[in-house]
C-alpha cells in the first residue's frame, strides 16, 4: 500500500480473516452433515461449500499478499 | 462461552451457536489488532487525516464504497425493497453511478490539485470562511446524526433478531470503532473498510443465491410476488413511473431523474466529505480519478445483496412485514427483512458470518462518519476559528480526541432518535437539508469564476433553510399558513400520493434550485474575486492535470464509459 511506509497489505488481513472463517464454517458444516439445522434448503449443505470457498480464497490472498512480498 | 450467550440472548428470532459467537468475536479482535498495528504509521496530520495520501485506486475505491455501505444502508434499503420493490434500486444505479463517475472524471481533479483536506476546505479556498464554516458546521451535525441513527438501527435489529441488549450492542460496537479509528486514523478506517467490504459481500451473498434456488430463479420469484401481492407491480423500474399512483412509492420519473439523479446523488457522491475523503487519500491524480470509477462497478452490484433479498422476502416470507410506526407485538418491520432472510437460510457458522456482516456494515458506516467528523472539526472549525498556529502534533492529538468525542456524541444521538417513530424517513431528509444545497454551491464555484464569496454563503444558507422549511411544512411541524400537510406535499412533491422518499427527492431538488437562484442573484450584485486568486479552483482557470501516459485499459475515462454502458443495459433489462 505504501511507498513511504512498509505496511502489511490490507489484502493479507482479508486472507487471514477468510481463512479462519472458512475453516470454522467448513468444519461446522461437516459436523452438522447428518443432522442439518432447521433452515430452508439445509439439504444443500451450504456451510460446507461456502466454507470451502472462503478457505480457498483466504489461502490465495494470504499467499499472494504475505508480508514482505508486495506493497498493495 | 455458554454463559456469555445466555447473558446476551433473551427473547429472539434466532439462536447463535458457539461457532457464530466465535466468528463475531474474532472479527472484533482483528479490527482492534489492525487499529493498534497501524497506530505507528499515523504520526503526522497528513497520515492521520489523509492516510498519507498513498492509497492505490483499488483500496481508495473499495473504501469509498464501503464507507457508504453502513448498517442503515444494508437494512434500510433491503426494507425499502420489500416496501417499494425494485424501485429502491434506483438509489444504487441512476442515484449513484453517474454521480460517482462525475466525481472521478470531472470534480476530483479540482479537489486533488487544490490539495485540500476536505470539502469545507475547498469552500474555504473558493469562498472564504463564511461558506466554509457554515458547511463544516452542518456537516459535523449531519455526521453525528447519521452515525447515531446508523448505530440505533443496528442495535434494534440485534435486539429483535438475537435478543441482544440494546445498550450492550451500542456500547461494544461503538467503543471498538472509537479505539481503532483513534489509534490509526484514516489509515485504520480505510483498512477496516476494505476488510468490511469483503465481509459484507461474503456474509450476505448466500441469501440471494439460496433465495433464487428456492423460488426457481427470477421468473419464479416474480410469479410468487404476484401471487402474494396481486395487482401490485414490484419488479419494474421505469414502466410504472408515468403517474404517481402507478407505483408503490408514489414517485414520478421526474423525481428520480432530477431530484435523485441530478441533485441528491450528485450532492451526496461529490460533496459529502464522508465518501470524498476516501478518494482524497489516493496516491496520485490518476488513482484519485480511477477510485470512484472502480467503486461504481461495485456499487452497481450491491443490489444483489440488498435489493434482491428484499424482493425475495416479498416472495417467500410467510408473514407480511409492516412499517416500524405500525408494528404490533409479534410483528416484524420492513427493516428486519434482511435478518429474517438470513435466519431463513443460514444455520450455525453461516448465521454468524451474516450477523458479522451486519456488524461490519455498521462499523464501516460509523468509522466513515467519525473519521470525517474528526477531520472537519480539526481542520475546518478548530484550526481556523479556535487555534490557528499550533504544531502538527497538536492537530493529530486533537483528531484523536475528536474521534472519541464524536463517537460519544453519536451514542447520545442514538438514544435521541429512539424517540422518533420513523427513523428511515429522516435519513434521506437529512441529506436533503445539508447535501443538496451544498452541491449547488460547490458546482457553481468550480464551473463559474464570477461567483462571489457572499453569493456562496447566502446561496448555501438559503438552500439549507428552504430545505428544512419544506420538510417541516410537509410533515406538519410548522404553522400551516391555511394549508394542510397533504396540500404542502401536493405543492412541493407535485402529488398527494408522493410517499416519504418521493417527498425527499423533490425537497432536495427545490432546495438545490433555491441555492442556485440565490447564488446567481447575489453574484450579480457583488464584486467578483480577481482571476489570480482562483487559479486551480475554477474550471476555466485551471490547467488540465498532467497524468502519466498509460494504455487504454488503465485510463479512468475508458472504465467510466464501460460503467455507463452497463448502467444503461441494466435499466433496459429491468425497465
Amino acid at each position: 500500500m505504501s511507498e513511504k511506509h512498509e505496511i502489511i497489505p490490507v489484502w493479507f488481513f482479508v486472507g487471514v480473516l477468510f481463512s479462519i472463517y472458512g475453516a470454522l464454517i467448513f468444519v461446522s458444516g461437516l459436523l452438522e452433515w447428518s443432522h442439518p439445522p432447521n433452515t430452508v434448503l439445509a439439504n444443500l449443505h451450504a456451510p460446507v461449500w461456502w466454507g470451502a470457498l472462503l478457505l480457498v480464497l483466504g489461502a490465495v490472498y494470504c499467499t499472494a499478499f504475505r508480508p514482505g512480498r508486495y506493497k498493495a | 462461552m455458554t454463559a456469555i450467550l445466555a447473558m446476551l440472548q433473551t427473547e429472539r428470532l434466532v439462536k447463535l451457536a458457539p461457532v457464530d459467537l466465535a466468528i463475531v468475536i474474532i472479527y472484533f479482535a482483528l479490527v482492534l489488532l489492525i487499529g493498534f498495528y497501524l497506530k505507528r504509521f499515523a504520526k503526522t496530520g497528513e497520515d492521520f487525516f489523509m492516510a498519507g495520501r498513498e492509497m492505490t485506486a483499488w483500496v481508495a475505491g473499495l473504501a469509498f464504497v464501503s464507507a457508504n455501505l453502513g448498517s442503515l444502508e444494508l437494512l434500510g434499503w433491503a426494507g425499502s425493497a420489500y416496501q417499494y420493490g425494485i424501485l429502491a434500486a434506483h438509489w444504487y444505479w441512476i442515484g449513484a453511478i453517474p454521480a460517482m463517475l462525475f466525481l472521478g472524471l470531472v470534480m476530483m481533479p479540482f479537489y486533488y490539485i487544490s490539495k485540500t483536506h476536505s470539502v469545507p476546505g475547498y469552500l474555504q479556498l473558493r469562498y472564504g470562511t463564511g461558506a466554509s464554516g457554515l458547511s463544516a458546521i452542518t456537516f459535523a451535525i449531519m455526521t453525528v446524526l447519521m452515525s447515531g441513527v446508523n448505530m440505533y438501527a443496528m442495535a434494534v435489529v440485534m435486539k429483535v433478531v438475537l435478543g441482544w441488549d440494546l445498550n450492550f450492542s451500542i456500547f461494544v460496537s461503538s467503543v471498538t470503532v472509537a479505539i481503532y479509528v483513534a489509534a490509526g486514523g484514516l489509515f485504520s478506517a480505510i483498512f477496516n473498510e476494505v476488510l468490511q467490504f469483503f465481509l459484507i459481500w461474503f456474509g450476505a451473498l448466500l441469501v440471494p443465491i439460496l433465495g433464487l434456488i428456492e423460488t426457481g430463479g427470477w421468473k419464479g420469484m416474480v410469479a410468487r410476488i404476484q401471487q402474494n401481492f396481486p395487482g401490485q407491480d414490484f419488479t419494474h423500474m421505469w414502466s410504472n413511473m408515468g403517474h404517481f399512483q402507478d407505483n408503490p412509492m408514489g414517485m414520478h420519473w421526474t423525481g428520480i431523474v432530477f431530484g435523485l439523479g441530478m441533485v441528491q446523488a450528485m450532492g451526496y457522491w461529490t460533496t459529502d466529505f464522508l465518501v470524498v475523503q476516501r478518494v482524497l487519500s489516493a496516491k496520485d491524480i490518476r488513482s484519485a480519478k480511477l477510485a470512484p470509477v472502480l467503486g461504481s462497478f461495485f456499487k452497481m452490484a450491491v443490489p444483489l445483496i440488498v435489493i434482491l433479498p428484499g424482493l425475495l422476502g416479498l416472495a417467500v416470507l410467510p408473514m407480511h412485514l409492516v412499517p416500524a410506526s405500525q408494528a404490533q407485538a409479534g410483528q416484524f418491520t420492513y427493516n428486519e427483512v434482511l435478518p429474517l432472510m438470513l435466519a431463513r437460510y443460514c444455520g450455525p457458522g453461516l448465521l454468524g458470518l451474516g450477523i458479522t456482516a451486519l456488524v461490519a456494515g455498521f462499523m464501516a458506516g460509523m468509522a466513515g462518519n467519525v473519521s470525517a467528523f474528526a477531520t472537519v472539526w480539526t481542520y475546518d472549525l478548530y484550526r481556523p476559528f479556535i487555534r490557528k498556529d499550533a504544531p502538527d502534533s497538536h492537530y493529530v492529538s486533537m483528531g484523536r480526541w475528536c474521534t472519541l468525542i464524536g463517537v460519544f456524541i453519536s451514542i447520545g444521538t442514538a438514544y435521541l432518535v429512539m424517540g422518533f417513530a420513523s427513523i428511515m424517513d429522516y435519513v434521506q431528509a437529512l441529506f436533503g437539508f445539508f447535501i443538496a444545497p451544498l452541491f449547488g454551491t460547490v458546482l457553481l464555484g468550480m464551473m463559474w469564476k464570477r461567483v462571489t464569496k457572499a453569493a456562496g454563503f447566502w446561496g448555501l444558507l438559503a438552500g439549507t433553510v428552504s430545505s428544512v422549511t419544506m420538510f417541516l411544512l410537509m410533515h406538519g411541524k410548522l404553522p400551516m399558513f391555511g394549508r394542510s400537510s397533504e396540500q404542502w406535499v401536493s405543492l412541493f412533491a407535485l402529488s398527494p400520493q408522493a410517499q416519504g422518499l418521493a417527498q425527499d427527492m423533490y425537497q432536495s431538488l427545490w432546495s438545490c434550485v433555491t441555492c442556485v437562484v440565490v447564488t446567481l442573484l447575489v453574484t450579480l450584485v457583488t464584486k467578483p474575486r480577481p482571476d489570480s486568486e482562483l487559479v486551480g479552483l475554477v474550471y476555466s482557470l485551471t490547467e488540465k492535470a498532467k497524468e502519466e501516459k498509460v494504455g487504454l485499459l488503465r485510463r479512468p475515462i475508458f472504465w467510466g464509459m464501460a460503467a455507463l454502458v452497463i448502467l444503461v443495459v441494466l435499466q433496459i433489462i429491468f425497465w
